[in-house]
């Protein structure tokens, strides 16, 4: 095994070892769940409408009327989320001293950082495939287009993995994971702010520079079924950044 | 095996190492002796790669920790102050992934597991979960992680803090029966086990080596006289001055806790053992008690530790003697 390899398997085993994800795992596909419920009776309604107004059999854009508000509810119930599946990551690490062992160990820091991105993001992963079941049980009883959602599953994948390596440079700069989960909700929340905004800025150089740092039009986009790869290596380069500050937050905690 | 020059750490404006130097030669099994805050976990932790020096550089079997450090880390078990566990791992779950860090293929990993595991007694707890252990068997486990790679230079802090005695016993004879073959240093406030098991003591205080010697030298370095203590029934009023008249005789004090006990110093080199018990038959004040007291390490310690102006010069010099 790689030394990456080695991490991915222990924090794996730890992670579902552990409660945590159990209960994290539940309770979003839960939410999720509730969420699409909702959207598919709204979905339903607004088509009775229309063939009350109409008088015809309306077509239901089901991309439309039901995975674009899902998604877009999914990429924030991931924001609350995420921050409490990486929070462990280098706090409880550090807590317990296990870090030590890590750190003396004959292998590279961008290693341990890779390794537990790694571990994480397959975590997640595993919880979207699960979410998967939305559509392929609605594809058996309407049609719809299936590209615009796996678009929208990559960009929540996309999502997902920035925001986890936020939540994996928060955990690295304090030992206690509460504090760790804190800071990333503050960083997302402020990443998602300035995108509102950069919305109000409009048409303006600031505005754009504002709605490029924020993750807002880079995921509407996507889940709009356009995928532009802009917006993929916008994501790609914030994981790479957030990978990097956690690389430098755990070289400090050393020299400290 | 360890070689460390002029190692300094600054952490802001507290000084935690201030130049030292050593070096510990393979097959050596050396402590490092001081009380708690003198630098040992300082010095543990730059010489295993954990922490890096302010200053001075720090070189395992050769390697040089800050150019080499994978190569160095490679040659070095480490055994931490607090055991470095992941409490939701099985023992063997935990000692898999520890061999795998440092870098075992897959074809031996298994050898070197039952090795360790019946080296440090861990076979009735192979596949319970860590959490759920008792301290000594959590030390055990902390053992088996640093002997896991089979590296030539254990790194050992504090490897029976927080143990019952038996505890103490199995892991002292672990180190024991370790000692051939590999070079260990190991830190400890307690100082029988200094003696007991180490070679070399390197005496460690506010950041500096204060001395570095065998355990018994060290004792004798320290020792200017003889002393006695000398407990009777019923002394009379002159009793210390009549026993200064014994030759030999240098000091007489009386004992802190009973009246009727004495300290006496005789001259270094004179067993006046047998002339105090004929005296005290002879004047019937009623032998009940004499004693050699012998300098144990435990006073040198005191002696180099408490203040720095006890540190004789004798010792400082051959401190600096044995850094060089």
């Amino acid at each position: 095994m790689t030394p990456v390899q080695t991490i991915i398997a222990k924090e794996l085993r730890c992670y579902f070892v552990s409660p945590i994800v159990y209960v994290i795992g539940a309770v979003f596909l839960a939410v999720v769940g509730l969420v699409t419920y909702w959207a598919v009776v709204n979905a339903g309604s607004q088509a009775l409408r229309l063939m009350q107004i109409q008088n015809t059999f309306a077509y239901l854009n089901m991309n439309e009327l039901v995975f674009r508000p899902v998604f877009m509810s999914m990429s924030m119930i991931v924001m609350v989320i995420l921050p409490l599946l990486t929070m462990r990551l280098f706090a409880e690490e550090r807590k317990l001293r296990t870090i030590e062992l890590l750190l003396t160990s004959p292998i590279g820091v961008n290693e341990i950082v890779t390794g537990k991105l790694m571990s994480v993001v397959i975590v997640y992963t595993v919880l979207l495939v699960l979410t998967g079941l939305i559509p392929l049980t609605l594809s058996a009883y309407v049609d719809f287009d299936w590209d615009p959602v796996f678009i929208g599953f990559l960009a929540l994948l996309l999502h997902g993995a920035f925001l986890l390596s936020i939540g994996l440079f928060a955990s690295a700069l304090t030992e206690n994971q509460i504090i760790a989960a804190f800071i990333s909700f503050g960083m997302i929340l402020s990443l998602w702010l300035i995108g509102a905004l950069g919305a109000l800025a409009g048409d303006t150089v600031l505005g754009s520079v504002l709605s490029y740092i924020s993750f807002s039009e880079h995921y509407r986009r996507m889940v709009r079924g356009l995928l532009a790869l802009k917006d993929v290596i916008y994501y790609l380069s914030g994981v790479a950044v957030m990978w990097f500050a956690a690389h430098q937050a755990i070289d400090a905690y050393r020299w400290k | 095996m360890i070689d460390v020059q002029h190692v300094t750490k600054q952490y802001g404006h507290h000084r935690a190492l201030d130049d030292v130097t050593f070096a510990v030669e393979k097959g050596e099994i050396v402590a490092f002796l001081g009380p708690n805050g003198a630098g040992k976990t300082t010095m543990m932790r730059i010489l295993t790669g954990y922490l890096p020096p302010t200053e001075g550089r720090v070189a395992v079997a050769g390697y040089d920790m800050q150019h080499e450090p994978l190569e160095a880390k490679r040659r070095i078990g480490y055994l931490p102050e607090t055991p470095p566990l992941y409490l939701e791992l099985t023992v063997h779950e935990y000692l898999t992934f520890v061999g795998r860090l440092k870098g075992l293929s897959e074809e031996v990993l298994p050898g070197r597991l039952d090795r360790v595991v019946q080296q440090t007694g861990l076979e009735d707890v192979r596949s319970r979960v860590i959490g759920h252990l008792s301290r000594g068997y959590r030390q055990r486990v902390g053992l088996a992680q640093a002997l896991i790679h089979d590296p030539p230079l254990l790194i050992l802090d504090e490897p029976t803090v927080g143990l019952d005695p038996n505890q103490i016993v199995e892991i002292r004879d672990l180190i024991k029966r370790l000692a051939g073959s590999h070079t260990i240093l190991l830190s400890t406030h307690i100082l029988p086990e200094a003696t007991a098991l180490c070679q070399r003591v390197i005496i460690i205080h506010r950041g500096r080596i204060a001395a570095v010697d065998t355990p018994e030298q060290l004792a004798a370095r320290l020792r200017e006289s003889e002393k006695l203590r000398l407990t009777v029934k019923t002394p009379p009023e002159d009793f210390a001055d009549r026993l200064l008249t014994i030759p030999g005789v240098v000091r007489v004090f009386p004992h802190l806790s009973s009246s009727n006990s004495f300290l006496v110093e005789a001259e270094l080199g004179h067993d006046i053992r047998d002339d105090l018990a004929r005296f005290a038959v002879n004047t019937g004040v009623g032998l009940l008690e004499l004693t050699n007291v012998s300098m144990s390490l435990e006073d040198v310690f005191v002696r180099l530790t408490h203040s720095d102006e006890d540190l004789t010069p004798a010792v400082q010099t051959h401190a600096s003697r044995a850094s060089v």
